[in-house]
């Protein structure tokens, strides 16, 4: 009688795979971090793919500085767990001239996180970059590669993508070029909770319900998380049992209801829940229906 | 972790009863579909609204389900007007894929741009990137997810037209799967052909015909009886030996996941019933002996040294023996090593880390094997190739090749002959250009470890890529390997040829003379031994005309004899060299490309190329051997320098002008060249 491999183990082999493929063949990867759940399982699967090593890449943290306190505190705690070295890079110019999400909108995102992406990789001269995007999230996702190219200045050209057979990747690119590369693209939202309850994988604990200060601002239940936040007149933040579906800067991202405080719980509710994962973030809506898409042939990840 | 696996029962994945009113057609006995069939054996289970309850009533008994979970990858093949994308939609809608928020958008979507009226438009949902919605078609692959209470699915979403064929064959390559959509108002069109054909290429033995908009031909049983029969002709034509035909309506939904009412008629599963039962590759790749590709050597600290990869086929235990290719050593699995404990065994798909019981030499490239049946190296292939790339292959030019972790040079020669994809006829062709595919032999610059593609895709399928774009051109089918050599393994030896020269304290050498005939080549060699020999070297002199007498006396002098004569004396000499010999050889050797063959086979630095630089008429002059005459008069065809080029060296390690040296003075300056 043959043994069938369930299919979380038959995507856990794939991202192994991929991920030492990589090692292999390019001369400097880095790990995005970004410290969402996403980022918890790549994570867990680079320990995984290169154990007893530590995994032969540092992590890399594009931070905005208007990250929730606590997935700062669980970021340094896993870099320190895992043995890698965390590098943080905040644009520089970004900094100086204080852009920050209430006041500056969509070039918040673009200033802090596309081009201090850009900003970074260039900075320390990574070939390729690890991550955490599944192809379940966003339509145009679905049609990106796993190894996924740029041009030296970052673009991302959807008609000039190269066939991926099999299990074979080519890794080999010209000079300037770097690769964004998706090992967890066959994932779904589902796959990543399940996974992350089968290898007890630490979290924010922002993904779990618990009393919070909260406003209601433009259809979104967004979160006090320290005194940066500017109560516009009439705000009174108010305690509600809430939690996070996706985590990013915190006035970006919307809080759902909710009671949730087990994983099970909280996969129930995701796998009930009647909107889809993404909804809680401002950045699919930008530009309509090609939002993602126009966002990544300029250079965000 | 006992959990990881989940027992699956080997039933057949293509039962014969039912014929065409129920479930698979054997293409090799068509009078099945004489035999009446049998009612709908399944009931109606795990409806997405039981699923629904279960989660909201015991989380935890859904998540127990789920995660024993088998996934099935499957490709959906048509055009646009089969109703693909909208069949998609359907599957990821009935299997509840779809949130309220895409479904708001969908309906607002396909009343402003859709094709189906006020009606949902299910091909919005899959139709990905903005320049394929403004010109509804779907250009590339995009992968979708769907899951049941028995299987999860990645179905790849691929264009049907013939300027995709590239993107079809890669979303075939990961399928273990194929749904052939037929619009059944059309029954088999030339696409249908193509489909089938690239599916049943890539290797996909699980063929469904899914002839869609039954609505619109009033579920009539004659008309579908008939595009199956029409099918299964053509399908046994190009060795399709079994297919599962389906009435199917992706927009009303007939036969999707519940029997449809519409069909009394047809008793077999539903697509989706289909879909969650069929058999998976990595089943059948378990019963394969074991092979695994290295991709990366995991050494942490001097006491662990491991070796990561994925399983390709079979399996591994605690205690095998392993034979690591292209070195042929054995060993050992001492340890099969992950991060939650060591495993006792391993099987295809796993990717994992195997630790030897003896210190051995293995790296990135190898591929790792059951010691008692493990694959061939070769050199030289035939395979089917697709060209993917705008510019076309150029016949000769060298290509990255890789297969499994392995990387090489490899060229391609001219195609024997190009498919046509539409009515699979052999065609003449000089190269091949974006989307072709063709026959053709692949040359490598070293041996490579293959298995044919049939018995195992990871070894025997490979990309070709361009070394100046960087770009993926091509990707391959090796079919066999086409030297005789091939069950030939190379039997690893404890002697290694650095100990054969330490014993005879000397670095061994080729010393390869080449000129015209009666150029000196032989005089010189001669007295260059006499010299080695008197210095306590150990050398061999491997003549040109002694050669002949023996080893090479079933050759002639034609291009191609030539050919074989050079490359034996380099094989000769190479052993030789390996025993720790200085080998000196003297043979006009004419051709650029025979020597650079003979220099390829040794260590850098060991084959020394000496150029007797004797003028034509100096060496006809001397005719020692009364060759030129003969030659000249015509008595004598392909005589180098007369009728047949000489290929003068261009950096050869010593040129020897015998017009200001004498053989003594030659000899002296070889012989200083080596000792230094």
């Amino acid at each position: 009688m043959a043994k069938t491999l369930t299919h979380l183990k038959r995507l856990e082999a794939e991202a192994i795979h991929i991920m030492r493929e990589v090692v292999a063949e390019t001369e400097r990867p880095v790990m995005l971090y970004s410290v969402g759940k996403d980022s918890a399982v790549m994570l867990h699967l680079a320990r995984k793919a290169f154990y007893p090593s530590p995994p032969p890449f540092p992590l890399l943290h594009v931070d905005t500085t208007w990250k929730f306190q606590d997935m700062y505190r669980l970021r340094d705690r896993m870099a320190k767990d895992s043995g890698m070295e965390l590098l943080v890079y905040q644009n520089p110019e970004a900094k100086a001239r204080g852009i920050n999400p209430f006041d500056h909108g969509a070039l918040h995102t673009d200033m802090w996180k596309t081009e201090g992406l850009k900003q970074a990789l260039d900075t320390y001269g990574f070939d390729a970059a690890f991550g955490g995007a599944r192809r379940d999230e966003e339509k145009s996702r679905a049609k990106e590669r796993i190894f996924s190219f740029r041009t030296a200045t970052h673009g991302w050209d959807p008609k000039k993508q190269r066939p991926e057979l099999w299990n074979l990747y080519n890794a080999r690119k010209n000079k300037g070029e770097s690769i964004r590369v998706f090992p967890i693209s066959n994932w779904t939202e589902l796959d990543v909770w399940q996974y992350i309850q089968l290898n007890d994988i630490p979290i924010v604990p922002l993904y779990f319900a618990g009393k919070r200060p909260t406003v209601e601002r433009d259809g979104m239940l967004l979160m006090v998380d320290d005194d940066r936040f500017p109560l516009r007149p009439g705000e009174v933040p108010v305690e509600r049992s809430i939690r996070f579906r996706t985590l990013g800067c915190y006035p970006l991202t919307g809080a759902v209801e909710s009671t949730a405080s087990t994983l099970s719980e909280i996969i129930q509710e995701t796998l009930l829940t009647t909107t889809s994962e993404r909804q809680g973030r401002a950045i699919d809506k930008d530009a309509g229906g090609a939002g993602m898409e126009k966002k990544k042939q300029e250079g965000y990840f | 972790m006992g959990s990881d696996f989940t027992p699956e029962t080997s039933s057949s994945p293509l039962p014969l009863a039912g014929g065409v009113g129920g479930g698979p057609v054997d293409t090799t006995n068509r009078t099945i579909a004489d035999t009446p069939s049998p009612s709908p054996s399944r009931e109606r289970e795990g409806s997405s609204y039981e699923t629904e309850a279960l989660i909201a009533e015991d989380i935890d008994a859904y998540l127990d389900q789920h995660q024993h979970k088998t996934m099935l990858r499957f490709i959906t093949c048509g055009s646009v007007d089969d109703g693909k994308s909208t069949l998609i939609g359907r599957l990821l809608y009935d299997s509840k894929m779809i949130f309220e928020d895409q479904l708001a958008a969908l309906e607002a979507d396909s009343k402003r741009v859709g094709t189906q009226g006020q009606e949902i438009d299910f091909a919005l949902l899959v139709d990905g990137l903005a320049a394929e919605r403004e010109q509804g078609i779907t250009i590339d692959v995009a992968y979708r997810f769907f899951s049941t209470d028995k299987r999860k699915f990645i179905v790849a979403d691929t264009p049907g037209h013939e300027q995709y064929t590239r993107n079809m064959v890669t979303g075939a390559s990961t399928a273990d799967l194929a749904v052939i959509l037929i619009d059944a108002r059309k029954g088999v069109l030339t696409q249908t052909r193509r489909h089938s054909y690239l599916a049943h290429l890539i290797g996909i033995r699980n063929l469904v015909l899914a002839v869609n908009k039954m609505d619109l031909i009033g579920y009539d049983q004659a008309k579908y009886d008939e595009i199956v029969a029409d099918y299964a002709a053509f399908a046994e034509s190009i060795g399709i030996t079994a297919f599962t035909p389906m009435p199917i309506s992706g927009f009303k939904g007939d036969n999707i996941t519940d029997p449809s009412e519409n069909t009394p008629w047809y008793s077999g599963p539903t697509l989706m019933q289909h879909l969650e039962t069929v058999e998976v590759n990595l089943a059948t790749d378990q019963a394969k002996p074991f092979r695994m590709a290295v991709q990366w050597v995991n050494r942490p600290n001097l006491d662990f040294r491991g070796f990561s990869g994925q399983i390709a086929s079979g399996s591994v235990k605690r205690g095998d023996a392993i034979r690591v290719l292209p070195g042929g050593k054995t060993s050992t699995v001492s340890r099969i090593v992950t991060i939650d404990g060591d495993l006792e065994e391993a099987v295809a798909g796993q990717s994992v880390t195997l630790c030897f019981a003896d210190e051995i030499d293995c790296s990135r490239g190898n591929v790792i094997a059951a010691a008692d049946n493990p694959p061939e190296a070769a050199d030289q292939f035939e395979a089917t190739i697709v060209w993917m790339d705008d510019a076309p292959l150029h016949v000769g030019r060298s290509y990255w090749l890789k297969l499994g972790t392995q990387m090489v040079s490899a060229t391609v020669h001219e195609p024997k002959y190009q498919i046509n994809v539409n009515t699979m006829e052999h065609l003449a062709a000089k190269t091949l250009d974006l989307n072709a595919i063709g026959v053709a032999e692949v040359t490598t610059d070293r041996a490579i470890v293959f298995e044919p593609y049939v018995d195992n895709r990871t070894l025997g399928g490979f990309i070709l890529i361009d070394k100046i774009t960087n770009a993926t051109v091509a990707a391959g089918m090796l079919h066999f390997s086409l030297r005789r050599a091939q069950n030939v393994h190379w039997q690893a030896v404890d002697i290694t040829r650095d100990m054969h020269a330490n014993l005879k304290n000397q670095k061994p050498a080729v010393l390869w003379f080449t000129g015209l005939s009666g150029s000196g080549k032989s005089t010189i060699a001669n007295l260059v031994e006499k010299k080695l020999h008197r210095m306590n070297r150990h050398t061999f002199l491997l003549d040109g005309d002694n050669v002949r007498h023996g080893l090479n006396k079933d050759l002639g002098f034609t291009e191609a004899d030539r050919i074989e004569n050079i490359r034996r004396v380099g094989e000769v000499a190479k052993l030789m060299a390996d025993a720790g010999l200085i080998v000196i050889t003297a043979f006009i050797s004419p051709f650029r490309a025979e020597r650079d063959m003979v220099r390829a086979m040794l260590p850098e630095g060991e084959f020394i190329e000496i150029f007797i630089d004797t003028a034509l008429a100096e060496a006809e002059r001397r005719d020692v051997k009364g060759l030129y005459k003969k030659a000249r008069s015509g008595e004598l065809k392909n005589f180098t320098g007369i009728d047949s080029p000489y290929e003068r060296p261009d950096s050869p390690e010593l040129r020897i002008d015998t017009a200001v040296m004498t053989p003594e003075q030659a000899a002296d300056l070889i012989v200083d060249r080596i000792i230094q």
